[in-house]
């Protein structure tokens, strides 16, 4: 057993707020492009910063806590960069910097409108996405994710058309329940024990429960951070809301959003109630069954989608249930798996959303049906897309072999070998709605006249994602540590790795 | 040094503001809105004043005249009256500032005078309501504060005195219920005195007079307190009154009523006598609980603003009356807090609605389109700011009401009322995006209603002045540094307020 | 029973007028009787009050000469009957004002009769 140490520390609260102080010196500069992306840029390498100096005293078991005093009674607004916060936080603010470069080739590509606004509030989403990360309570946590809720809903109405502000009410309806539910589960809980800290093996632990209660508490915590997570039947705001711009597809319906959903159930599962009170009233049946369910539907819905985001959107929604099923495996290495997953379907899929956007933008294609031979018009944007989705099937050298490798050793140790089965099909499906599109883009007859690339804002970040997802696939552990923190997460929980 | 008989200043103040200023503004009619605004200051200073010396000495109890309770008039001081009398006073003070402007707007100048000396009556009645120790004495500020109130609302636009005479008719049944449940209650006990009926009734048995008096009470102070189905008279009120009446009346008039259902229910009747004696508190509850749902339903359905506020409204008083109803001590806090939110954020949104009528010269939603952005972005950010603090997202107040409320309704056990309370807030949401999506997504070119009117275009619209400006925007600040204060409010006040059988 | 329904005769007296100024101000169409039902719903109550203090072979709170004890029984309460005073004034102002209402009414609708009043509203919402 290792001993965790805290230090007092104002980092975590520098890295929430110094996107959060960007936004007003990106509205004065409305009028000077140039300037406003500066700053946007600047924010998200110092966030970055901040994060990555958080890094080394973890390393040595030393978390980072900052206590900012109540903000109900008995519940503190506290920050802890504990080693999941800190891995959630470390992929969210590198993936933005990439996006933020991405989102100045896509805006002036296209020629958006508001484009203040939009850099506006992305930077307050990324400020809640840290805040998720490093909430040291279920309140500080409930407080961020429902100005996550809100924040993201100016970036999925951006375009203002009738379809997107429908997107924006369908996504309004289902964000704000969940939020109301997770409130209930919170008050309840507050209730039964009394504090609402984020403790490794469970807040209810010791706690005496009917199963009932267990039962009903649970579901009101699953369905809580289950819509972020786009669980089934709580998925269908996620292909609507590819009405957004596709920047804020790629980093908030990849990465920031849906991931804040998936870290919250790892949140719930492994430090409000635990792997042992999991296991006790049976509840890892229900996370196990929902993901099931969610990964294979998920992949058959993305089989028959034509548009493009759309069939990303719906292979989001099955991964994100990958990482909800290692939570529900209950064994160190499906948590493993999980932490890990949660990093490189990041990469992944924010490289396969930069390629759709790169041909939205430069060619106006939408649709897989008319994809033929683009290949040969933009290679390296399609070399990304073939790399990208050669990681999600899951197969070696790009990291999704990895995570998933995982998640199948989780399921061998916690002696659940059907969900190894549903791994191995929900692979052979990801790749029945990716390889024909890859089979497309470079076999089929070119039809396209223009040619080139995209504009170099967003080729050179595809490539870039597509690059780490290789060198993360063939050295997990490089730069960020993310494999050691994912371990360290394991360890802490479970106590060693099995 | 502070004089140490301040308790009864804020409502003298109001009193004497209303006398001296009918004659002072005889020769200059703009002293009116001057002196109102001095005296709210001052009765917001003094009440401030009051609160602090609520915390640091408990109850304190101040003789009219010297003469010795319960036959003098006995006004007390303890942190609930003192946080309640600051909370309105604060409120009043805004809302006074920004009326300033929008009666000039709205109101002919031969009527200001009046107009401000029947606000600083209505303050007056508040405040006494508030105040007062004394059974009967509360039933005439009561008729003080309400009587002033249809005076305020029939200068408004052509169907406000129509308005005004429904909600003078309920207005007048409800006071009469209320005293004809005093006299019983004097039947009972042979007091008038809070504190003295409070010691007799505690030897009393119970006996059927005492629950017709409990009843006619209800009833008369769920008329003034607009709970639901006894709510008829508040949005013809709201919405045909003029915009600084309905932004003094909408944070303030409702809660009067349900300040008087607390103390008297709660710290003179005791929870015994209406938990399981008479169901007195779990009607409240189930009661305001319709009330949330249907207020909040046909909000959803109104097509102006200020109509739309109103059965808001109706909702929102259901929240106070369902904390009070779950009768413990975090559905009290819960009440209590969302006295002064709700406050918060109805003058907040009257403020803006006001704005938007100086402006565009209505405040009707489907006029409203995306140009108001542009032309008026800090009306339009301030309304935002407070809906949102209406949906309850935190850090803003409305989630703190939410969250107290929520710990009453789980810890009795009643998971319906949970229901409820979570669910207004999502129909809270509805109903408000309709408007923020109006405000900020319908494009200008779609408007084909309004080829003929007079009407100012939204485009054509600026942001009002610094004077109204100001009190709306700090409504809006206010609405989440009180958010991030709540803890404070909670543990120095609102658990000090709470009655002794928590 | 029979000795309850008896003994409170004035009671049920108010109470009837309680019900009738209620259905007055309830029921009927046009303003001025609105306003009637109102007054009569008052008066009930202030005769309510009235009543309660009265007792039997007792006289007028004035106290003669120097008495060393005081009957208590030998007085009627005088309190009722004061705070009757300021009820009657509320009731005074109330009509007053509703008065003045019902004028503003009658010059901008040009009737005092609810339904047709309601008409006449609805027509400026239509226009």
């Amino acid at each position: 057993m290792v001993n965790w140490t805290t230090y007092p520390s104002l980092v975590p609260l520098l890295a929430v707020l110094i996107s959060l102080a960007a936004v007003p010196l990106i509205i004065l500069s409305a009028r000077r492009p140039n300037l406003r992306e500066f700053w946007t840029i600047a924010a998200g390498v110092g966030k970055l910063a901040l994060v990555l100096s958080l890094l080394p005293p973890l390393l040595e078991h030393r978390v980072a806590v900052l206590n900012l005093g109540e903000i109900v009674p008995g519940v503190q607004l506290a920050f802890k960069a504990d080693a999941l916060g800190v891995f959630f936080a470390l992929i969210a603010s590198f993936l933005w910097i990439l996006t933020s470069f991405y989102s100045i080739g896509y805006v002036r590509g296209l020629k958006e409108h508001k484009q203040t606004r939009y850099f506006a509030y992305f930077a307050v989403c990324l400020s809640s996405t840290i805040g998720i990360a490093f909430s040291a309570n279920l309140a500080t946590f409930i407080i961020f994710y429902e100005i996550l809720t809100i924040a993201t809903y100016p970036l999925v109405i951006h375009k203002e058309t009738e379809e997107a502000i429908k997107a924006g009410r369908k996504y309004l309806a289902y964000t704000l329940t969940a939020g109301v539910f997770l409130i209930a589960a919170a008050t309840w809980t507050y209730l039964l024990v009394g504090k609402l800290d984020f403790i490794p093996g469970g807040l209810l632990k010791n706690t005496p429960f009917e199963p009932k209660t267990a039962v009903i508490l649970f579901s009101l915590f699953l369905f809580g951070v289950g819509v972020k997570a786009a669980i089934m039947p709580l998925h269908s705001w996620l292909p609507t809301a590819m009405a957004a711009p596709t920047p804020v597809s790629a980093l908030l319906h990849a990465v920031a959003v849906v991931k804040s959903g998936v870290f919250g159930v790892i949140r719930i599962g492994e430090f409000v109630f635990g792997p042992q009170l999991l296991r006790r009233y049976h509840l890892d049946y229900l996370l196990l069954t929902t993901a099931g369910v969610t990964i294979i539907i998920a992949s058959f819905l993305a089989l028959k989608e034509d548009n493009l985001k759309r069939r990303l959107a719906y292979s989001t929604v099955a991964h994100l249930s990958y990482i909800v099923m290692g939570v529900g495996l209950i064994s160190s290495p499906a948590l493993l798996g999980s932490l890990l997953h949660l990093a490189f379907h990041a990469t992944m899929k924010i490289t396969l959303f930069f390629c759709a956007g790169a041909i939205y933008v430069h060619l106006h294609k939408e649709k897989v049906s008319e994809l033929d031979g683009i290949g040969q018009v933009m290679p390296w944007t399609m070399g990304a897309f073939t790399v990208g989705s050669i990681g999600l099937v899951g197969l070696p050298p790009v990291n999704g072999w990895l995570s998933k490798w995982c998640l199948g050793w989780g399921s061998v140790v916690a002696e659940r070998p059907f969900f190894l089965v549903i791994l191995v099909l929900s692979g052979l499906l990801n790749a029945a709605y990716f390889f024909p599109i890859v089979y497309r883009a470079f076999f089929r007859r070119n039809k396209n006249k223009k040619t080139g690339e995209a504009s170099p804002f967003m080729v050179v970040p595809l490539v870039l994602t597509a690059g780490l997802s290789i060198l993360f696939g063939l050295f997990p552990d490089i730069g960020f540590k993310l494999f050691k923190i994912a371990t360290d997460v394991g360890i802490l929980i479970f106590g060693r790795l099995q | 040094m502070m004089p140490s008989n301040t308790i009864p200043w804020p409502p003298l103040i109001y009193l004497f503001a209303g006398i001296f200023i009918p004659l002072a503004a005889l020769k200059w009619r703009r002293l009116a809105g001057w002196l109102a605004l001095v005296a709210t200051a001052a009765a917001a200073f003094f009440s401030v004043v009051n609160l602090l010396r609520a915390l640091d000495q408990g109850v304190i109890s101040y003789r009219f005249g010297g003469w010795i309770p319960p036959i003098g008039i006995e006004y007390i001081l303890d942190p609930l009256s003192g946080f309640v009398t600051t909370v309105i006073n604060l409120i009043a003070l805004g809302v006074l500032f920004h009326a300033h402007r929008s009666v000039e707007a709205e109101i002919r100048e031969s009527r200001w005078p009046p107009y401000y000396a029947l606000v600083m009556l209505f303050l007056t009645g508040a405040n006494g309501i508030i105040m007062t120790g004394d059974f009967f004495n509360l039933y005439v500020f009561l008729e003080i504060g309400s009587l002033s109130l249809y005076g305020l609302i029939a200068v408004g636009e052509k169907k406000s005195p129509v308005a005004a005479f429904r909600y003078l008719v309920m207005g007048t049944v409800g006071g009469g219920f209320y005293l004809l449940g005093v006299g019983f209650l004097y039947l009972v006990t042979g007091s008038l005195n809070m504190g003295d009926v409070r010691n007799i009734l505690f030897h009393l048995p119970v006996t059927p007079p005492l629950i017709v008096a409990l009843t006619l009470m209800l009833i008369g102070l769920g008329i003034k307190m607009a709970v639901f189905p006894l709510h008829g008279w508040l949005p013809d009120a709201y919405t045909y009154a003029p915009s600084p009446t309905s932004a003094i009346m909408a944070p303030i008039g409702t809660k009067i009523g349900a300040y008087s259902i607390a103390r008297i229910f709660f710290f003179i009747f005791g929870l015994k006598l209406i938990t399981q004696v008479t169901p007195i508190a779990q009607v409240l509850a189930w009661l305001s609980a319709i009330g949330i749902i249907y207020g909040s339903i046909l909000a959803m359905a109104q097509n102006e603003i200020k109509r739309m506020l109103a059965y808001s409204s109706v909702a929102q008083v259901g929240y106070i009356g369902l904390g009070l109803g779950l009768a413990n001590s975090f559905g009290f806090i819960g009440a209590l807090l969302h006295i002064m939110n709700h406050g918060l954020m109805k003058a907040c949104l009257f403020l803006v609605a006001g704005n938007f009528r100086l402006r565009l010269g209505h405040s009707r939603i489907d006029r409203l389109d995306d140009s108001l952005r542009r032309s008026m972005p800090w009306s339009t950010a301030a309304f935002t700011l407070a809906a949102l603090a209406m949906i309850g997202v935190p850090p803003t107040v409305g989630f703190f009401s939410k969250w107290y409320l929520a710990l009453g309704a789980i810890e009795k056990k009643n998971w319906l009322f949970l229901m409820v309370i979570l669910i207004s807030s999502l129909l809270n949401a509805v109903y408000f995006f309709r408007v923020i999506e109006r405000m900020y997504f319908r494009p200008v070119n779609s408007r084909q209603t309004s080829e003929n009117l007079s009407e100012t275009t939204s485009a054509e619209a600026r942001e009002v002045g610094p004077w109204l400006l100001l009190p709306t925007l700090i409504f809006a600040l206010a609405l989440v540094v009180i958010g991030f204060l709540n803890v404070w409010i909670v543990k120095t006040i609102l658990t000090k307020a709470l009655p002794a059988v928590f | 029973m029979t000795s309850f329904i008896l003994g409170h005769y004035a009671y049920w007296f108010i109470l009837l007028l309680l019900v009738i100024g209620l259905y007055g101000l309830i029921m009927k169409r046009n303003l001025v009787k609105k306003v009637i039902g109102m007054s009569i719903f008052q008066v009930a109550i202030i005769l309510f009050f009235i009543a309660s203090s009265t007792k039997w072979e007792a006289t007028v709170p004035v106290l003669s000469g120097h008495q060393e004890t005081i009957q208590t029984a030998a007085y009627i309460n005088p309190l009722p009957h004061t705070l009757m005073l300021t009820a009657i004034v509320v009731g005074v102002a109330t009509s007053g004002v509703a008065f003045a209402l019902i004028i503003l009414i009658y010059r901008r609708y040009r009737t005092l009769n609810e339904a047709e009043l309601l008409k006449r509203m609805a027509e400026d919402d239509a226009e």
